[in-house]
């Protein structure tokens, strides 16, 4: 049901669901108590109006059961987050870096391209570097993004385990063209990408 | 009681001036509570006129893919121009300053608040911030155009008028924090006897709370905004990293005010929510305690989340997982005001005139406004959402769906008391309406834009989001058209609407005790407090519309 371009994307997704899942219980049920309320409780029907102050057994429960809601989206979105933040060793680690307003991919022969080609299934290491103000990698079909800064090192990681071509964009606001700061992520088939790979 | 108090009673404070002149400098020379609450609500209304406006011009270049009808550059000034005018001169200021003013003192049982030349110096030193922003906006270097976090590096590095303009910020913060220390200063003294803290109108509650928030957090945006001042202007290096500084520092310092500021804008609607609830219902406040502490609750965990808006920045996981876990906390404390609200319309007496209406309309999306904030405190999401369209749904709906909403309905709930003439109820209902279908028309999309990868401040988009972002555009032209209906209809009303009484809607705190419009001193006599603050069994004994 709730599958991506990366098994994280999928998880991403489902701790979405989740979440919009109560918070549109919880919306329906106050819009509709308070709609029922004015109707039923209208003074057109001249009813004696009754002070309650509250009620501690209400309290408690709306207290309680938000808590526990609340702290179970945390713990899936904190699962999700460390996940999307583990660095295995044998990871393929490429350099990203960003200026206004281009991207550039620095793979580890010294191959230098403005489009990211990445094999398929491949545990990949963005390492992010900025040459003047603040960017940031946005992979919005994979769910994932991190800010790209100037003196500060920052890293992503990406495991596609789909074919095909991705848009990347900048997410941190950075100047004048900010809007064209749009590239693409290509996942290939291994066999293909080290084709490309060891071609000069 | 002699003869001169009733003569001062039968006089309204429009009629009686509390200084030596007379005519227009008897308004800009007064220390009149309420005559600087008019001032600063015709000054705030203004410059969200304005603020609207430049939204109305940002979302028609974004109706069509391409150029519609202005350049990039023009676009990425409009943005800043309407985060800060929305932000620093119509939102933060807005709800304290023209209805705490007017109403705070009045409820409380005084006759000014504690400092009254203090608060008109307050008027006067947000006027200078006001100017500050205009002018950065004409002298040579050309308006600010980092959005209104002013990020560094870019903020450095741009040529723009930077400086000027965030010592505009800078100044109008201390506006802030005079009002601020005046309402903690008049709730603490200046209370009319018999009226306890816990016999204190919740309106006052959630005031008192938001000016603690403005006294201690407002001087660290000071000293953030003088930081890069020295940074751009001497070149010392504080966050620029090519100068050897920290630009995550800089994020950190400014939300530490700005995320407080976030329930500087919103905790003075909330009181405003329980005056009108309690009023249109006819019955006293489900859980008068909770509601009150809950305020205190978010200004005192408020402090605490400020990180939550830099999860991808690159701080350290573990900063990254305590933010997500508190701001989660703060989410708890709306939840119990809302519950309360609701549970306050039961087995009420419930008459939903046009105040009410918008309290309803506030509660929706305010609704969606929080619970969307789910999604952004939880990691996973938030890694996905932030700065794009789904930060900016949610915090317009928090803020303008929330206190935007509210700033209408204090509006249409206060009208009559402060200038003693009934708006056109028709128009006003149907405005609530509109304002509801514009308003949903255009955030709402955003939210799915936003989850579809449409980044913030763009100047142009993917054609996939075409046909969302010409719905949103469309809902804007219903929400503006709306903003300036009531505009006309209320400033119709001014001459035009018939007198208001007293107490046209049945309410028992204290400014619907006195006559409409209010008389210079406020009360003849200084009244004495036996009964809680939304104890309706007084209307027997009072005069109001029935």
């Amino acid at each position: 049901m709730f599958s991506g371009p990366s098994a994280h994307a999928g998880n991403v997704d489902f701790v979405m669901f989740y979440i919009v899942s109560i918070s549109v219980v919880l919306l329906l049920g106050i819009t509709a108590t308070m709609i029922y309320f004015v109707f039923k409780y209208n003074r057109k029907k001249g009813h004696k109006p009754k002070d309650i102050h509250g009620n501690i057994v209400l309290e408690t429960v709306w207290i309680v059961i938000p808590t526990i809601l609340v702290l179970s989206m945390f713990y899936y979105g904190y699962m999700g987050f460390r996940e999307f933040r583990y660095v295995p060793k044998d990871a393929f680690v490429i350099d990203v870096v960003a200026r206004q307003w281009q991207w550039q991919f620095k793979y580890g022969d010294g191959k230098t391209t403005d489009t990211l080609y990445v094999p398929i299934n491949k545990q990949i290491k963005l390492n992010l570097e900025s040459l003047d103000v603040n960017h940031s990698l946005y992979i919005p079909a994979f769910r994932i993004k991190q800010d790209v800064l100037y003196g500060i090192k920052n890293y992503m990681m990406l495991t596609p385990d789909e074919l095909g071509s991705f848009d990347i964009a900048c997410a941190e606001y950075c100047g004048l063209d900010h809007w064209q700061m749009y590239t693409k992520l290509v996942v290939m088939p291994q066999d293909k990408f080290n084709e490309w790979y060891n071609t000069k | 009681m002699s003869n001169g108090t009733i003569a001062i009673a039968e006089k309204s404070f429009y009629e009686v001036s509390t200084n030596k002149h007379s005519g227009i400098l008897s308004w800009l020379l007064t220390t009149d509570h309420k005559r600087i609450g008019i001032m600063y609500l015709v000054t705030i209304a203004f410059f969200f006129l304005v603020g609207a406006t430049i939204g109305l011009f940002m979302r028609l270049e974004l109706l069509t893919p391409g150029r519609t009808i202005m350049g990039a550059q023009t676009y990425n000034t409009l943005f800043t121009l309407h985060g800060v005018i929305m932000i620093f001169l119509f939102i933060i200021p807005g709800l304290p300053a023209i209805f705490g003013n007017f109403f705070l003192p009045i409820q409380i049982g005084a006759r000014d608040v504690a400092f009254p030349r203090l608060n008109l110096l307050s008027y006067y030193i947000y006027v200078i911030g006001a100017i500050l922003v205009l002018v950065s906006l004409f002298i040579p270097g050309g308006p600010i155009d980092t959005g209104w976090t002013f990020y560094i590096p870019y903020s450095i590095r741009t040529g723009t008028n930077v400086s000027m303009a965030i010592f505009a910020a800078f100044v109008l913060g201390f506006s802030s924090i005079l009002t601020g220390i005046n309402f903690v200063t008049t709730v603490h003294r200046l209370r009319a006897p018999g009226m306890t803290w816990f016999k204190m109108p919740l309106f006052v509650w959630a005031t008192y709370a938001t000016a603690w928030i403005q006294i201690i957090a407002t001087p660290v945006i000071g000293i953030t905004i003088l930081l890069v001042i020295i940074e751009r202007v001497f070149g010392v290096g504080i966050f620029d990293p090519a100068l050897g500084g920290d630009p995550i520092l800089y994020q950190h310092m400014f939300w530490i005010y700005s995320h407080p500021a976030v329930y500087i804008m919103i905790l003075p609607a909330m009181g405003v929510v329980s005056e009108i609830i309690t009023t249109f219902s006819r019955r006293t406040i489900f859980g008068y305690v909770p509601i009150a502490m809950s305020s205190l609750a978010i200004a005192f965990v408020g402090y605490l989340v400020w990180a939550h808006h830099m999860f991808v920045s690159g701080m350290s996981d573990t900063a990254t997982w305590i933010f997500s876990l508190l701001t989660f906390i703060v989410a708890l404390p709306s939840g119990v005001k809302i519950f309360n609200w609701v549970a306050t319309m039961y087995k009420g007496s419930i008459d939903p005139q046009v105040p009410f209406l918008w309290v309803m309309n506030f509660i929706f999306l305010f609704s969606i406004g929080g619970l969307s904030g789910l999604v952004l405190g939880s990691l996973a999401t938030d890694v996905h959402v932030t700065d794009t369209y789904f930060v900016v749904a949610h915090f317009h709906y928090v803020m303008f769906g929330g206190t935007g909403t509210i700033f209408f309905g204090a509006m249409h709930y206060w009208f009559p008391k402060m200038f003693g003439r009934m708006y056109n109820k028709k128009f006003a209902t149907i405005s609530v309406i509109t304002f509801f279908i514009g308003f949903n028309m255009l955030y709402f999309p955003k939210f799915i834009m936003g989850y579809m990868g449409m980044p913030r401040r763009y100047y142009d988009y993917l054609p996939k989001f075409a046909p969302l972002q010409e719905v949103s555009t469309i809902g804007s032209w219903i929400l503006v058209g709306t903003i300036f209906f009531i505009t006309g209809y209320l400033l119709y009303a001014l001459r035009n609407g018939p007198k208001a009484s007293g107490n046209p809607w049945g309410g028992v705190t204290l400014e619907w005790h006195i006559p409409s419009p209010p008389p210079t001193e406020n009360f003849e006599e200084i009244p004495t407090i036996t009964h809680e603050p939304y104890d309706f069994s007084q209307l027997k004994e009072m005069e109001y519309d029935k």
